[in-house]
């Protein structure tokens, strides 16, 4: 379990230092969530509905887009290498790095989302059901984007590849979390059934992510 | 202890790079693998270490913790030197400790390879000689039986070759083993030598 | 002592250490003077005391936009004289400029609840500042990444000239996009529209914030210096070592 940590703590250090992503992820969310009125126009009223959609498509770009260098950066050093010498698991090791990235990429997310909503009129109670399926959806696209991190940089290609990749696996989660904010804000479906299958997908990907990662790593390089 | 490689053969980019290889390693033994550029000593070493498949053949290594690998049990230098450029020194040992498990202590290695005075700055900040040492200070803060040192004096100057000479001796002398990738001298008495050609490998 | 002494950055630390005390004594005296009059202003007939915010805000905004200015200007002392200083003045502005852009999008966004009914309308003013910030973030982002501070220096600086280019654009783009929105009105043809009773403390109030910007850049580019003295130090200990053992 130390060794879990290990990974966990320096990996959550490496993206607060210079040259870390920690904030990266939170500032393209942002951007892109800026972006959605200029080409949609500021009629409030419609911003306030799509406004959940906005969101949850910010999220999703903003997670595998920072995923991109999550195992680039240790195979580039040729720390990749030392990892999969260890005592632990590789799982293990791969689920340590998902979840240091989550920390420090998608919980920033679920963070600013609230503010951002208030700049698509969505309002204010419902934007608490909002961050909270963002909360519950959020580790199953950093779950998910991590088979394709491991895919991509056994390939050594990233960006557009990984979005290539990954972004279809992707719909189930973005289909549900759309479908429970919505559903907590403007009705008439009940909240709980979505909101139920989207936190099932995250502890789904949960498990299949860091199985899928390792053995991707473990065929892929040489 | 002893290492047993047994008909090892290697495959890579659909090339045979070796076949047909055989060698035994005894504890305080150290081996140097010789040949030209693309005979396959880096494959070698990153075989024994688990990090490519093996095309045919065993590995096993006898005397050591019967659920780990070989590579579980060994330590890899590469060619890379697995530091980040952010944390300081110590950071970036203290990490690989913690996941290999335990270890003499960050102020004792660090020491062995000279580098105690910069232990709190990045190591951004280190030449090419610096970072392979720390690099090198990772194989003496973790015991592991098995060293595997791909080039290992490249980057070192004149001293840090007999530091690590030293550290090298020390190992042999406390039971473990060795295996070098090396086009010249390592600074070892009298290694075995691998050699591994086109026709077939050797062993000296 | 004159001018172009300052170039000297041992010269501009003890010239920082002995100004520093009069500016930040100069910023309370005028803050002191300008809230006083600030709160003897007479309200909005219609806003109410909600108008003060005003006196923030429009401050802020100017500030935010002449600290891009201090960029560019270091920006091209940087690429064209290629001064050390100037790096250091660019570095520092950066953080100082998006507080002030962050102050005025909250300030606007507290003013905008009790006169729009809401915290954010996509005003084509309000918009363009968001612009501006999203821009001095990307300027955060791109000197937290580089890890060293010369070459993340020059990049910064084309950035901020690319983006002094582009600030006009934006704002056009940005009021073409949003024709609803009010027109500026405080240097108007044929002279200032608005009454000498809020004209005044809001000029004592943007002096008061320019000579805040002005304290905190000059004590963030000696802050800067000496940071950057400091890993010149360490890197001079690592190579030290490496001489002493061969």
């Amino acid at each position: 379990m130390s060794m879990f940590f290990a990974i966990l703590v320096r990996d959550m250090r490496l993206s607060v230092r210079v040259g870390g992503g920690a904030l990266m992820g939170a500032l393209f969310f942002l951007i892109v969530v800026v972006m959605m009125p200029f080409a949609i126009g500021p009629d409030l009223n419609l911003l306030a509905r799509i406004g959940p959609a906005i969101l949850w498509l910010g999220a999703l770009l903003a997670t595998l887009l920072a995923l991109d260098r999550l195992f680039a950066t240790d195979y580039d050093d040729g720390s990749l290498d030392l990892l999969m010498m260890g005592r632990m698991p590789l799982e293990l090791a791969v689920a340590a790095k998902a979840i240091a990235h989550w920390l420090t990429t998608g919980l920033p997310l679920v963070i600013i989302a609230p503010v951002l909503g208030l700049m698509l009129n969505v309002e204010m109670r419902a934007m608490g059901w909002v961050a909270l399926t963002l909360l519950a959806g959020t580790p199953a696209l950093t779950f998910i984007g991590l088979i394709g991190a491991a895919l991509s940089v056994t390939l050594r290609r990233g960006g557009l590849l990984l979005a290539v990749l990954v972004l279809p696996l992707t719909i189930p989660v973005l289909i549900f979390g759309v479908a429970a904010a919505n559903a907590a804000i403007v009705g008439p479906a009940p909240f709980g059934p979505p909101f139920t299958i989207l936190c099932a997908l995250s502890l789904a990907s949960f498990v299949l992510g860091p199985f899928a990662a390792a053995a991707a790593l473990r065929h892929g390089l040489e | 202890m002893q290492l047993i490689c047994e008909n090892l053969a290697c495959v890579r980019g659909g090339r045979d790079v070796f076949a047909g290889l055989n060698f035994n390693l005894n504890s305080g033994e150290a081996l140097v693998v010789t040949g030209r550029n693309g005979a396959g000593k880096s494959s070698l070493l990153r075989m024994i270490a688990g990090l490519i498949a093996m095309t045919a053949g065993k590995l096993t290594l006898k005397g050591g913790e019967a659920d780990a690998t070989p590579g579980e049990q060994a330590h890899y230098l590469g060619h890379l030197d697995a530091l980040k450029p952010s944390l300081s020194v110590s950071e970036n040992l203290a990490f690989w400790m913690g996941y290999f498990g335990g270890g003499v202590g960050i102020e004792p290695a660090l020491d062995a390879v000279g580098l105690a005075p910069l232990a709190s700055l990045p190591a951004a900040y280190l030449s090419a000689g610096q970072r392979r040492r720390l690099s090198i200070a990772r194989l003496v803060a973790v015991p592991r039986p098995l060293w595997l040192l791909d080039e290992p004096t490249s980057a070192l100057d004149q001293q840090s070759q007999l530091r690590l000479a030293e550290l090298m001796r020390g190992h042999l002398d406390t039971g473990g083993m060795i295996v070098a990738a090396a086009h010249g001298p390592i600074g070892l008495d009298s290694p075995r030598e691998l050699k591994l050609g086109r026709r077939g490998t050797e062993l000296l | 002592m004159a001018v172009i002494d300052l170039a000297n950055p041992t010269r501009f630390i003890n010239f920082v250490n002995r100004a520093l005390p009069w500016f930040a004594a100069a910023t309370a005296i005028a803050f002191a003077f300008g809230l006083v009059l600030t709160m003897n202003a007479p309200d909005d007939y219609q806003q109410g005391a909600t108008v003060k915010i005003m006196y923030i805000h429009v401050p802020t905004a100017w500030l935010s936009m002449m600290c891009w200015g201090v960029m560019s200007v270091a920006a091209l002392g940087t690429l064209v004289w290629r001064h050390p200083l100037a790096d250091v003045a660019g570095k520092a502005a950066a953080p100082i400029g998006t507080a002030f852009t962050f102050i005025c999008l909250i300030t606007g966004s507290l003013w905008g609840r009790p006169t729009w009914g809401t915290y954010w309308v996509w005003d084509a003013r309000l918009t363009s500042m968001l612009v501006l910030f999203l821009l001095y973030l990307g300027m955060l982002a791109l000197y937290w990444t580089a890890e060293d501070p010369g070459r993340g220096s020059r990049a910064a600086a084309i950035l901020a000239l690319v983006g002094a280019i582009n600030i006009p654009i934006i704002k056009f783009s940005v009021e073409y996009w949003n024709t609803l929105h009010q027109p500026a009105s405080l240097f108007r043809k044929g002279g200032s529209a608005i009454d000498p009773s809020i004209l005044w403390p809001l000029l004592i109030m943007a002096l008061a914030f320019t000579l805040l910007f002005f304290t905190l850049h000059f004590a963030a580019m000696r802050n800067e210096i000496l940071r950057r003295r400091v890993r010149t130090m360490q890197m001079m200990q690592a190579q030290e070592l490496a001489g002493a053992q061969t």
